[in-house]
């Protein structure tokens, strides 16, 4: 890098500044917008100087939004209490039934235990409406239509092959022969899982349930074709806000705000395990 | 290893032998699965009956008939056109926009980690959530970015509701979200490579071109493969962000696989074509998906070993 000249550091200096400005500014102005009333939204030229009002959110949050043709019901807040069950029950069951077998797979090379694990894998790459239309079909009859136990069993889709490649990964870097010594010492199978295994792979474990918990959030079109609007979590829920609401800009712009705080938050605080775990194990962050 | 020690009984009581043991561990996690392996073999029958929700007492097996139609449906080959215009423009741009950006960031720097880590952001936002943000900001009325095309002297640039833009502008949300991934699996990979071969070349004075082309692009092509196949898979499936924004319109033009079927089971509530579209679908992901795991399987051993 010392043969770095002049020019080509104001040029990667410039070229940086338009990718943030890229990627950053959709957040930036819908978070503003969030604060602004109606008026100050539709005002031309647009202008960042304006005076901040909680009105949005108030109006979000006590389900009222008055209108100049009367007062509206908004389940708005529904949909987010929808969001936050649906994915941490979605999660806590994927990491019960997925850590178990994550450590079958990375200590047992049990008969056919691959071809388990990939056909587990390529959940993660079928079309997810191939089985969700039939799927609509067989909850009908099974009577899950519309249930929060028919999600989150769906939701297990997105949550179980996620947590078991990455959890299993991180079984396979503990050592064998660490666990070995304490069965040898007189501890039971289960006993060595609790004790050892499950303490050393604990951080791969919460990285792997915090991206499972992103993906659930982020997730759309199971609950647009499975669940109905009591059910529904903000992804599905905005979009149905921003039919019936119409016009009120200010209340969709901070409905998306509230929606993507958590994801966004959770992502910064695990974010030295992003890489890891979006390539399910495959690139070391 | 462990395998000829038999296991001593638990002090609080049952006893599973050593062999069922595995089996045991990941037997619920099958069993949940499975489930959903009992849709995806009706969706392969349904795909094969002339089935319409509208008419119940008309269905019966058609055999190839769905598939067959297709040869002379325009509908379908645009559907194909579409699906494949999207993800092969989405992942192109992705990828050189991606590695760019992995290139500008390459340096540990605290200012680079802090960009990257912001970069993230667009990635972790629901795809569907995305598409309502670019949909207030390409608003006709008020957006921020009607406004600046009006500036550049585009007036009334219509955006995702005008058949001529409308590919244009989900792809520029499926930039937005999804550049970032690649940029970081790209970022992780330069970082990862050996540094002798590029200390070498410093010292011969081998011209920076030459070292790009030939060192790290070569050695990078692992992650690139990864990361581009990755998108691919689940760019020719893009559903969430084009029906959040125009529900596959204006008219049919952004009708991609997904979308189709899901409106033809819907809207149309033609079962039978539209569990057509998804097995065709189904097989081209397929076919991808296993070069995406043969070549994943090969970096996830290489990131293990260097662990």
């Amino acid at each position: 890098m010392e043969t770095t000249s002049t020019l080509e550091k104001t040029l990667r200096l410039i070229a940086l500044t338009l990718v943030v400005i890229f990627f950053m500014f959709p957040i930036f102005w819908i978070f503003l917008m969030s604060f602004q009333t109606n008026e100050t939204i539709l005002a031309i030229p647009p202008s960042i100087i304006f005076t901040p009002t909680l009105s949005n959110y108030a109006a979000l949050i006590t389900g009222k939004l008055t209108t100049a043709a009367g007062t509206l019901d908004i389940a708005f807040m529904r949909n987010l209490g929808n969001s936050i069950f649906l994915s941490v029950t979605s999660v806590a069951l994927a990491l019960v039934l997925g850590v178990p077998a994550a450590y079958a797979f990375a200590r047992h090379k049990f008969k056919g235990s691959e071809d388990i694990a990939f056909t587990l894998l390529s959940f993660r790459f079928a079309p997810p409406l191939l089985v969700l239309l039939p799927l609509t079909q067989y909850f009908q009859w099974l009577g899950l239509s519309d249930t929060y136990f028919g999600l989150i069993w769906v939701y297990q889709l997105i949550c179980l092959p996620l947590i078991l490649w990455i959890v299993r990964g991180y079984f396979e870097d503990i050592s064998a022969d660490v666990e070995y010594a304490y069965r040898i010492a007189g501890h039971s199978w289960f006993a060595t899982f609790r004790k050892i295994a499950l303490p050393l792979a604990g951080p791969g474990i919460a990285a792997a349930g915090l991206l499972a918990f992103i993906f659930a959030w982020n997730n759309f079109v199971f609950a647009l074709v499975l669940a109905s609007a009591d059910k529904q979590p903000v992804t599905v829920g905005a979009l149905a806000f921003v039919t019936s609401s119409g016009i009120q800009y200010g209340q969709i712009a901070s409905a998306i705000v509230l929606s993507v705080t958590p994801t966004l938050a959770l992502a910064l605080y695990a974010q030295r395990y992003l890489v890891e775990g979006l390539s399910l194990g495959a690139v070391k962050g | 290893m462990a395998s000829t020690a038999t296991l001593r009984k638990p002090a609080s009581g049952f006893r599973i032998s050593r062999k069922m043991l595995p089996y045991v561990l990941s037997l619920p996690a099958l069993l949940v699965c499975i489930g959903i392996l009992i849709p995806f073999i009706t969706a392969v029958i349904y795909s094969f009956q002339r089935y319409r929700l509208s008419q119940p007492w008309a269905r019966q097996f058609n055999w190839g008939e769905n598939y067959l139609n297709f040869f002379t449906d325009p509908a379908f080959w645009n559907t194909l056109k579409v699906s494949l215009l999207y993800a092969g423009i989405t992942v192109t741009l992705e990828l050189l926009l991606g590695l760019g950006i992995a290139l500008l960031l390459q340096r540990r720097s605290t200012v680079n980690n802090f960009i990257s880590i912001m970069l993230l952001l667009p990635l972790m936002i629901a795809p569907a959530l995305a598409a309502l943000m670019w949909k207030l900001m390409t608003n006709p009325s008020f957006g921020i970015l009607s406004y600046l095309a009006s500036l550049i002297g585009l007036h009334d640039f219509r955006w995702a509701s005008s058949p001529s833009t409308a590919l244009l502008t989900v792809v520029l949300v499926d930039i937005w979200v999804y550049t970032p991934f690649i940029m970081i699996l790209l970022l992780a990979g330069l970082r990862s490579l050996p540094t002798q071969p590029f200390e070498a070349a410093a010292l011969d004075g081998v011209p920076r071109t030459f070292v790009f082309f030939r060192i790290t692009l070569p050695m990078l092509t692992p992650y690139i493969l990864t990361a581009t196949l990755f998108r691919l898979l689940d760019s020719i499936q893009q559903f969430d962000i084009i029906y959040a924004m125009t529900q596959g319109g204006p008219g049919n033009t952004l009708t991609v696989f997904q979308v189709e079927a899901y409106l033809n089971f819907f809207q149309s509530t033609n079962v039978g074509r539209s569990a057509a579209l998804m097995v065709i679908l189904w097989a081209i992901t397929y076919f991808l998906s296993n070069i995406f795991i043969k070549n994943w399987l090969r970096l996830r051993e290489r990131a293990r070993g260097e662990a």
